[in-house]
């Protein structure tokens, strides 16, 4: 009798790994200590292991949450959550405009009904530090960003215009496994808010800033790597109900150690 | 035997709770129906062309009366928030509770020592201004950014310590994603620069008693004028 229950265990064992060490459509990551271009006053900070989606989230993936969702739909979210161009590439609430495509990432969409999409999947969405940490490898090192070339590569995406229009995963996936980091659209961030930087570039390293509170900590650590450059200013900019063309996301789930 | 069922229940109730906690009782029904009205009423159940006309069926959303707020608050009011609050009493509110009065708030931490002082100044100051009489229809909220340190316990003492201990005064205590969200909808900025240390935002910002930003103050020991006007036009 406890062989058959032991056995059983270990069948479980295996379907447990199968089902859950790598979720679906999702890769691990391991964690570590990195430099950002802008951390804490120590600089460094500490990623977590966690998963991240493979793929940004499509318009088909946002079709079937919608769906199931009512209340994100583009006549019923409320004001308080989006701005009016959320969900401007769809004809109706579960209809796509015909020159979309549903492989395409889900753009004009606020930082709110992403927030929604990804606990819905039981999962959330990256803080920055982890969108940063992913997002520094290429295909084959985890942190490509001492590579003048991959910086070039980057920066010649963010000037190709409509690359939301194009379809995921026809980049090379980095040395995780994931793909369109770079190369389709910007990516919401859990923390967004968390970049101190206002318009007037003055102000921002400005001690006294009445603004800001302990801003003066606040210094670009790299300012070679312009492309994440870029990326903090946007993220600087964007409010949480903006919904943008350009702007899409995906989720990430903790691992538990 | 036993051993083996338990462990099949655990197994099965695991997989049970994975799956997406969606809102089931406002099922989607799309229904598509011709713009020009060529058929009437009538409604198709799947998109395309109109039989007559030929134009692009339009989806009409059935479901959206059901789900519009049933509590005549507006799209853009902070009480469709649905998250939960731990005051400084230890009391568990949704920001829903406290409709009807004009809102005051602020978001801050308690072991700050730089700006949150000047900050909580300028809050005593704003309510200093007000006539007495008016102050039961004013509500003064501050939101700690840090959740983990700043308890219901410690938002009292806070409160004592700062003569901030009346009923106009209220402190919450939220989740880390809570005050994320919170922060979103006053578009404030705050991010933990050390296990002690955040750097953030200063902004007041003024709700009317249906819950809506009306008025934002930025900047620290600015002028309170406008924010003053701004609540007296809210109070009877």
């Amino acid at each position: 009798m406890k062989n058959l229950t032991f056995r059983f265990l270990l069948v479980l064992l295996v379907v447990q790994t199968l089902a859950h060490s790598q979720s679906k459509g999702m890769v691990f990551i391991e964690g570590s200590r990195y430099i950002p271009l802008y951390g804490r006053d120590s600089t460094v900070v500490e990623v977590k292991n966690f998963e991240m989606d493979i793929y940004p989230v499509t318009n088909l993936e946002y079709l079937n949450f919608l769906k199931e969702n009512p209340k994100w739909q583009k006549s019923n979210i409320l004001k308080l959550f989006s701005d009016k161009s959320y969900l401007a590439n769809w004809n109706s609430n579960l209809e796509l405009k015909p020159t979309e495509n549903l492989n395409s990432p889900a753009t004009y969409i606020s930082w709110y009904a992403a927030k929604a999409y990804c606990e819905c999947q039981g999962k959330r969405l990256p803080t920055v530090d982890e969108w940063e940490y992913a997002a520094m490898a290429d295909e084959t090192t985890r942190d490509a960003r001492v590579k003048p070339s991959f910086n070039k590569k980057i920066l010649a995406w963010y000037e190709a215009p409509h690359s939301n229009e194009d379809t995921i995963g026809l980049h090379p996936k980095n040395v995780w496994g994931v793909y369109d980091l770079h190369g389709l659209v910007w990516e919401w961030t859990l923390d967004f808010n968390s970049v101190l930087i206002t318009g007037e570039s003055r102000k921002d390293v400005d001690k006294d800033s009445n603004l800001f509170c302990g801003s003066a900590s606040l210094n670009a650590t790299d300012l070679m790597n312009y492309a994440a450059f870029m990326r903090y200013a946007i993220r600087g900019s964007l409010k949480a109900k903006y919904a943008m063309k350009n702007l899409g996301f995906r989720c990430v789930k903790p691992v538990k150690n | 035997m036993k051993a083996l069922k338990f462990i099949l229940i655990l197994f099965t109730s695991g997989l049970l709770l994975q799956s997406c906690k969606s809102d089931k009782n406002t099922e989607v029904s799309q229904v598509f129906k011709c713009p020009m009205a060529c058929e009437g009423d009538k409604t198709y159940s799947t998109s395309g062309n109109c039989a007559v006309c030929k134009m692009d069926l339009v989806a009409i959303n059935e479901t959206a009366k059901i789900i519009k707020n049933d509590d005549n608050i507006s799209e853009e009011s902070i009480f469709n928030l649905t998250s939960k609050w731990q005051t400084e009493e230890n009391k568990t509110i949704e920001l829903k509770a406290l409709k009807g009065k004009t809102l005051v708030m602020v978001m801050i931490y308690t072991s700050c020592k730089a700006a949150c002082p000047r900050l909580v100044a300028d809050m005593r100051n704003i309510e200093a201004q007000l006539p007495p009489e008016k102050i039961k229809d004013i509500q003064f909220v501050l939101i700690s950014i840090d959740p983990l340190t700043d308890t219901p316990k410690r938002l009292k003492s806070f409160a004592i310590e700062n003569i901030m201990d009346g009923e106009q005064w209220m402190f919450l205590q939220g989740t880390e994603s809570s005050v994320r969200e919170f922060a979103n909808v006053l578009s404030m900025k705050y991010k933990q620069i050390s296990p002690i240390d955040f750097s953030h935002s200063n902004i007041i910002s003024v709700f009317n008693p249906a819950g809506e930003l009306i008025h934002q103050q930025e900047g620290l020991g600015v002028d309170n004028k406008e924010t003053i006007e701004t609540i007296l036009k809210t109070v009877h």
